[in-house]
This record gives C-alpha cells, structure tokens and sequence, in this order.
C-alpha cells in the first residue's frame, strides 16, 4: 500500500548548517514509529515539514490526498486571562456535534474535565485533552511532538498507555517525537534515531543494538533498552495468550 | 432637551466602547497592550504630518500607524533587541519628533485634545471615520474570531489546523492602528491602552468564555464611556482622564471578584 505521508531526501539549512539533511522517511498505514534524538537533532523540524508548515530548502513530501492528520503539540501554558472551558476549546473550530466530543472525551478519559476552565488544569490533564482534540474528525495519522515532556513519570506512564489503546482500538497510524527512550521502545513498532540525518532505524530492540544508537546515546543507554524491551516482551505475550 | 453635541459625543463614546471592548480583549489575551500604547504615542507625529499636507488626521495617523507597525515588523525580524526595548525606542522617538514638529509648525494645534481626548467637540466626520473604522474592526474580528481565539491559546496547534498564523497576527498590527486612529479623539493618546485594557480586564473575572468576557467588556466600556461623558460635561474635565478613571473605578469595584472566580 501507498504510504500516507512521505518525506524524499528532505534537507533544511538554517545559518549556513543543515538543520535537517537529505532525510527521507515513510509513513505507512498501521505505522508506529517513534522519531528519536538529542536535543536539537531536529526533529520538530522534520514534524514541521512533514505536517506542511515549514517548506524545506529542497527534498519533498508527499500525502494522500485529504489525508487526515491529527496533531499533538509539545507545549502547552494557558493563560489565566482566557477564560475558556475545555468543552469550548474542543469545539474551537470544528464542526462536530456534541456527540462525538463526548466520545472523544470518554476515550481519553476527559469526560469529567468538559466544564473545567483550562488553565486550572494540571500537564497530564492538558496533554490528554490535547490528544482528545486530535482525535476529533477521525485521523488516519497522529502526529504527536513530545507529547509527554513535562509529565512526571507516574503521568508519562498514564499517556503512553492511552496512547497504546488508542492505536490499538483505532485504524491509525502514529509519528511521534520523543525524548522518553523507556516508554517509547515499549509501545513503539518502528524508531529512527534522528541527528540531522537518520542514523538508525528498525524495530526497537534492532535499534538498540546498532553502533549508531550506542554512538548518539552511549553504551549505558543501550544496555538499560535492552532491560526495558525485555520486560516489555513478557507483558505482551502475557496479553496475547489472554 | 439635550444638546446635539453631547448626542454626537455619546454616539461616538459607545462605539469606541464596542470596538475596544472586541480589540482589547485580544490586547489582553495576546499582551499587545504596549505595542497599542506605541502606536498612540506614534500617532502624534501622524497628526503633524495630516497638518503639515493638510489631509484627514484620522488618515494620516492610520497611514503613519501603519509605516510603524511595519518599522517595528522588521526591526522584530533582525532579532537584535527584545519588542518592548523596539517599542520603546520607536514609541518616543516618533512622540518627540511629533511634538517638535507641531512646535515647529506654528499652527494653532490643540496638543491638549489630542494626548487626552476631547469627546464634547467630535464632529460628523469623525463619527463616520469610527463607525466605518470600527465597524470594520469588529466585523474582521467576528469573521476570524475561533481561528484568533485558538492561535492565541496555542500557535503550532492553530497553524496545524491550517490557520494562517503570520497573516493573522499582521491582521491584528492592523487591526490596531485603525483602533488607535479612530479613538484618539475621543480619549486621547495616552490613554488607549488603558482603554483597551481596562474593560476587558475588568470583565475577565466575570466570564467563562471569550465570548462572554468580550460582551462584558463591551458592556462596562458603554457604561464607563457614557457616565465619564456625563461627569467630563458636568465637571467640565478633559473626556479621556474622565473616560478612564470611571472605568478603573469599575475594574477597582470587580477586582475583588477574582478571588471567588479564580477558578474559573
């Protein structure tokens, strides 16, 4: 099948250095790769490019025609001087009845938070309202740009898990961005290792093994991604003999 | 029988109310107050221009607006100084060069009316200048208002739902210099901002929607606009200082509304 989005020798030079180079990436139906690297590596970038709001110097992306995406940003502060509930900011600019915001609550589990006014709301609330938003009009791809940054563990655990589900009760595929390497190697199928240019790609424990991943992350990281895929392949089994 | 003026002064009092109750609450939410309060102090020396080539101040002061909110666009761009050290700099530069060329111009000028309104003496022309102005204003921001409300909340989301970011924000720069050139008759110059600011500030601890905290603003703008008419007629006070300190006084008595709406 045709991929949903994809990025050919993608190159992005910023102050005479390439932010991105010759990059080139698929998406495919049912995908879950997870985009990993240090910070600056430019992977908010290659999101930025492959959602369509930055045009790189050269290289180019293709998408399905009306591909629906659904976008996940990385931060998110708001104002005490908006007064907004969450209900209404679900609503902002979409036309959907009510009906299926409730739906998407429920799913991520917002259901309680509709009347709230946004800005009491802790970074786990928000993030999953956030995924709640992209979520709405169905996408067939999620874009997510560290979605769990500034979550405490207890809470990154919490949206990884949702985020799990979600792939796993939906017909979509995921591209994220992250930076938490053990939660990331168990939930994803597929993780580039990005530093200007891909380094590395494959199944997690594949990756975990190449030179360039021990090179980006040293030699401790590797081993400690190896204990988590480890014990990620025995939960899984477990739910598969369920 | 109430004078024809004081008509001509409340009709032009409320629409300024209306408009800045819209405009000011994006000054609010998106702190534009200081870029508001730069464009006013600039506008000086578009009313010295309007003189000096004897055309419409309310056009030279947008025209002059405009060139400055430009000016400041890209000085923004070169990234060199933070946007309040700019408007700083090109706010009272331009105040100053306004103020000398007036001097210089040596024409009967009312410098007072202009740095703090003068809303008894507004005639017909001016009344058409703000209803088409800020009849203008308001319809933009209806049109554009779940894309500006959502672009102010958070950036990358909106322009990943295909809002056109750049071009709003432009929009908004332009926005306020037809605010700015409009209003400064009736409160003045140096105090737009404040009228931009006051009535939606005050209507923040009232509302649970942007929508509601608009309306509001726009309700205790009409209410301060035309009780401050009423006191600068009586008093016989400058209309701007009057305008304002009726509506601090409203913002003073909601203020400690905030305590039970805080969390909301």
């Amino acid at each position: 099948m045709s991929p949903l989005i994809s990025a050919s020798s993608v190159t992005v030079t910023r102050d005479n250095k390439n932010i991105l180079d010759n990059v080139s990436l698929d998406v495919g139906v049912r995908d879950f790769i997870t985009i990993l690297g240090p910070n600056g590596a430019g992977k908010s970038m290659l999101l930025k490019c492959l959602m369509g709001f930055f045009k790189p110097e050269s290289g180019k992306i293709d998408k399905k025609a009306q591909l629906r995406i659904g976008y996940v940003p990385q931060q998110f502060t708001s104002e005490q001087t908006m007064p907004i509930t969450v209900e209404r900011f679900l609503q902002l600019r979409k036309n959907v009845p009510m009906g299926d915001i409730i739906a998407v609550a429920t799913e991520t589990n917002i259901e309680t938070l509709l009347q709230k006014p946004l800005h009491i709301l802790s970074g786990g609330e928000r993030q999953r309202i956030l995924l709640a938003r992209s979520l709405i009009g169905d996408p067939e791809v999620l874009v997510l740009d560290e979605p769990a940054q500034n979550l405490d563990i207890s809470g990154q655990l919490a949206f990884y898990k949702l985020l799990e589900k979600i792939y796993t009760t939906r017909a979509l595929s995921i591209l994220m961005v992250s930076h938490d390497l053990h939660m990331v190697m168990a939930t994803t199928k597929q993780v580039i290792c990005l530093f200007h240019h891909i380094c590395c790609s494959g199944e997690p424990q594949v990756v975990t093994r190449d030179p360039e991943f021990v090179s980006l992350f040293g030699h401790d990281m590797a081993e400690m991604m190896a204990v988590y895929q480890h014990g990620h392949n025995h939960t899984h089994s477990g739910h598969s003999h369920d | 029988m109430i004078e024809l003026f004081i008509i001509k002064a409340l009709i032009a009092g409320v629409i300024v109310a209306l408009v800045a109750g819209f405009m000011g609450c994006f000054v609010v939410w998106r702190r534009m107050a200081y870029f508001g309060d730069s464009l006013a102090h600039s506008a000086l020396l578009g009313i010295a221009l309007g003189v000096m080539l004897n055309i419409s101040h309310n056009l030279a002061v947008m025209i002059s607006s405009i060139c400055f909110a430009a000016f400041l666009v890209w000085l923004q761009r070169k990234k060199v100084f933070a946007t309040d050290t700019l408007l700083g700099i090109l706010a009272h530069a331009a105040l100053a060069v306004g103020v000398i060329t007036i001097t210089l111009l040596e024409q009967r000028i009312d410098l007072h009316g202009y740095l703090f309104g003068d809303i008894l003496t507004v005639g017909n022309e001016q009344l058409w200048w703000l209803g088409i102005g800020g009849g203008f204003v308001i319809i933009v921001l209806f049109l554009n208002w779940s894309s500006l409300v959502l672009m102010t909340i958070h950036e990358d989301l909106a322009m990943a739902e295909n809002v056109r970011v750049a071009r709003l924000e432009i929009l908004l720069m332009f926005l306020m210099t037809i605010v700015v050139a409009v209003s400064i008759k009736i409160v003045g110059i140096l105090l737009i901002a404040s009228m931009l600011v006051i009535a939606p500030a005050a209507a923040r601890q009232l509302a649970r929607s942007p929508e509601v905290m608009a309306i509001i603003a726009c309700l205790i703008g009409t209410i301060s606009v035309v009780s401050g008419i009423y006191f600068s007629f009586e008093l016989d006070t400058p209309s701007g200082p009057t305008i304002v300190a009726t509506l601090a006084a409203c913002f003073a008595v909601l203020f400690p509304l905030s305590n039970f709406y805080r969390k909301t």
